[in-house]
């Protein structure tokens, strides 16, 4: 994973509720067996007409946003599927912070495992972020996650709250694998225990 | 004495492997269970690291998602769909995970066969790349979704680095009235908590109308408990959960039996156990629920009629609820039973076992399908539709005009060929009707396995009280 360095990049206000996974990514686009190349097939149908030409109104085709790094959501961002698609896409279109009120958990999850930052902020002052990001070639955000802080435009700081350990991971471009792969012994002896107290657990074999 | 707990309290403690001082904890898990989406780039992975799976055998692969529901034998003929399960085929076996190959009769829809085959049992970590893993949470287990980083942290060391949840009990008391269903239960609790209700939390569903419903019910509820935002659901085991387990090719046998059923009972919520929130509804008050729009909060009784965004007053949810009606098709203060339905879906991992395909037969059988309506009845599992064709179940449903399937995900999401053309509206049994979800265009109308069959036979969305005899 990359390190998350501070960056100042283009806001995208998306304002709308319940954004789902499948909005971010549709399903049809599930088939592919590899994480790179989804970008282009972000917001799909929201992003192109039926003949594969770009709808002008959707914000990510405005020419002030088409280089956006971090989105300003509404509420509940990401509801729906475990789908890792959907931070796969983001991430691949660029987008490296997204801000809002609330996200659904499994995309929180999964968006964080994939280097991206999810910040979450009271309702105030997404709204404030959210007007920032309305002004076009101007919408640009500071991110400093080793301060955990954002610039706005005007030059005011607002602070955020991040989990301690996904902070640590993103700023060090850590691999949770490699990092849980040190606790071996823990598992192992988690394993003996457990399997003295529930023998009968399933065991299936491969056929 | 130590401090009441719940039932998920309970889990979680016996599955702490190692916790770290900012309180993120490493959670061991029981059952690994893999599809073909959301797996080959975790195979991938593994394989760039040089790593293996740490228990094959506790980890079981099936391919659901992008299967055909008719001829089979014939192969699959989308090419990226037909790489997906060949790729999926690819990684079992250099990797040794148990896998019920696309001709098995146990082959199905992923969380139909875990519970089918007893490997979801009281007590255990169930995950899956899946958001509707929460399905197995039925038998009083911690089930859930994870992502495919996830998946692969998995494989490689059988654990999970994840916080505590929080704690949510949804009480259902009473007895619900004819032609209410597990279905109508969870439309009707998503309709009032909202879709991030349960953000955070993991939902027991507890109340007399819960204890009485069948496992399969049960599943329906924790099905969709994601829909409501929580990261799992679970309903406590009792009498109804072993008797399902008992004799299942992997629930324990003999002694074993006795020792779990000792262990499974020590697991229900301890009396004074507190909860972060509760939500209580009435059961009699429950009649069959539908969605009319994009989300699954989107859920009315079937007496009810389209919302009128103007007389909403928050202005974020007024702009989701006009979005939802244009997308839709509908005009505000439009009955519900005067939607006109083109395609009928039962199936998916909600609604496709033996007793949704009992409960669509009930209603289908001496009836028709109205003309111009295309009904897809699809089995969640190979073993499902057995069990429906020894029960004469099949035959009823061809002779109403119902299409009888092979067992998938097919028009829960479409990656198959059974989808849903740009306008064209469903009756769907399944789980979510988010824009687009059954096809590009689509429009998705959540209902139970016995409304979709009303809606089939009338040709639009229907009351399945009129349809008891
Ligand atoms: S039936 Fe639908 S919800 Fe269930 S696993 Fe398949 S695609 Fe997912």
């Amino acid at each position: 994973m990359k390190k998350f360095e501070t960056f100042t990049g283009v806001a995208a206000p998306m304002p709308s509720q319940n954004i789902d996974t499948d909005k971010i990514i549709p399903a049809r686009f599930l088939k592919t067996i590899q994480r790179a190349g989804l970008g282009k097939s972000l917001f799909n149908d929201q992003r192109y007409n039926d003949d594969g030409s770009e709808k002008e109104g959707f914000i990510l085709n405005q020419p002030a946003y088409r280089k956006s790094e971090i989105l300003v959501v509404g509420d509940n961002f990401g509801c729906g599927s475990s789908r890792e698609h959907a931070p796969w896409a983001l991430t691949d279109y660029g987008i490296r912070t997204i801000i809002g009120t609330d996200f659904a958990d499994i995309f929180f999850n999964n968006s964080f495992k994939n280097g991206m930052l999810l910040i979450k902020l009271p309702k105030e002052i997404v709204d404030e972020l959210m007007d920032d990001a309305q002004k076009g070639a101007n919408a640009r955000l500071t991110v400093d996650l080793e301060a955990q802080e954002i610039t706005r435009p005007n030059g005011d700081k607002v602070k955020f709250d991040v989990d301690p350990f996904r902070k640590h991971c993103l700023l060090n471009g850590l691999d949770d694998i490699g990092l849980t792969m040190e606790k071996r012994s823990d598992i192992d002896t988690f394993e003996g225990k457990d399997g003295n107290a529930r023998p009968w657990a399933p065991s299936i074999a491969a056929e | 004495m130590a401090s009441p707990r719940t039932l998920f309290d309970k889990i979680w403690q016996n599955h702490l492997v190692a916790t770290q001082e900012d309180g993120t904890c490493l959670i061991y898990i029981d059952l690994h269970l893999v599809h073909e989406v959301t797996s080959p780039q975790a195979f991938e992975g593994l394989r760039a690291a040089g790593r293996k799976l740490r228990r094959p055998d506790k980890t079981l692969a099936v391919a659901d998602h992008n299967v055909p529901t008719t001829n089979r034998a014939g192969g699959i003929a989308n090419e990226e769909s037909r790489i997906q399960v060949e790729t999926l085929e690819k990684n079992v076996k250099e990797f040794g995970v148990p896998y019920y190959p696309v001709m098995d009769i146990r082959q199905g829809v992923v969380h139909i066969i875990g519970p089918e085959q007893g490997l979801t049992q009281p007590g255990m970590t169930v995950v899956c790349g899946d958001s509707h893993t929460a399905t197995h949470g039925a038998f009083g287990g911690l089930a859930f979704g994870i992502g495919t980083s996830e998946v692969e942290h998995v494989m490689a060391t059988q654990t999970l680095i994840q916080r505590p949840a929080k704690n949510m009990r949804v009480t259902v008391n009473g007895k619900p009235p004819a032609g209410t269903s597990a279905k109508d239960f969870i439309l009707a609790i998503i309709g009032k908590v909202g879709t991030a209700g349960g953000t955070g939390h993991v939902i027991e569903f507890a109340g007399e109308a819960i204890r009485n419903l069948s496992m399969e019910g049960r599943m329906t509820v924790c099905n969709m408990a994601i829909e409501a935002g929580a990261r799992a659901g679970m309903v406590a085991p009792d009498e109804t959960t072993y008797a399902y387990l008992k004799g299942r090719p992997h629930a324990p046998k003999g002694a074993a039996w006795d020792a779990a059923l000792a262990y499974w009972k020590t697991l229900p919520s301890d009396e004074g156990a507190t909860y972060d929130k509760e939500v209580v509804l009435d059961a009699s008050e429950i009649i069959p629920f539908v969605t009319w729009g994009t989300s699954p909060q989107d859920a009315l009784p079937i007496t009810g009629i389209v919302p009128d965004p103007a007389s909403i007053a928050d202005e974020g949810r007024r702009a989701a609820v006009e979005r939802s009606i244009e997308y839709m098709g509908l005009t505000a203060g439009q009955k519900l039973t005067d939607i006109k339905i083109d395609t009928v879906f039962v199936g998916s991992c909600t609604n496709g076992r033996i007793e949704d395909i009992r409960a669509a037969a009930a209603v289908a059988k001496g009836r028709k399908v109205a003309p111009g309506v295309r009904a897809l009845i699809v089995p969640g599992s190979g073993l499902v539709k057995e069990q429906a064709e020894q029960e004469g179940l099949d035959k009823i449903l061809l002779d109403a005009g119902f299409e009888w399937r092979e067992p998938g995900c097919s028009m829960c999401l479409a990656m198959n060929d059974d989808k849903l053309r740009p306008g064209e509206r469903s009756a769907s049994t399944s789980n979510r009707n988010f824009e687009g979800r059954q096809g590009p265009g689509g429009r998705t109308h959540l209902v139970s396995p016995a409304m979709a069959a009303a809606a089939a036979v009338t040709g639009h969305l229907a009351d399945v009280r009129e349809f008891l005899t």
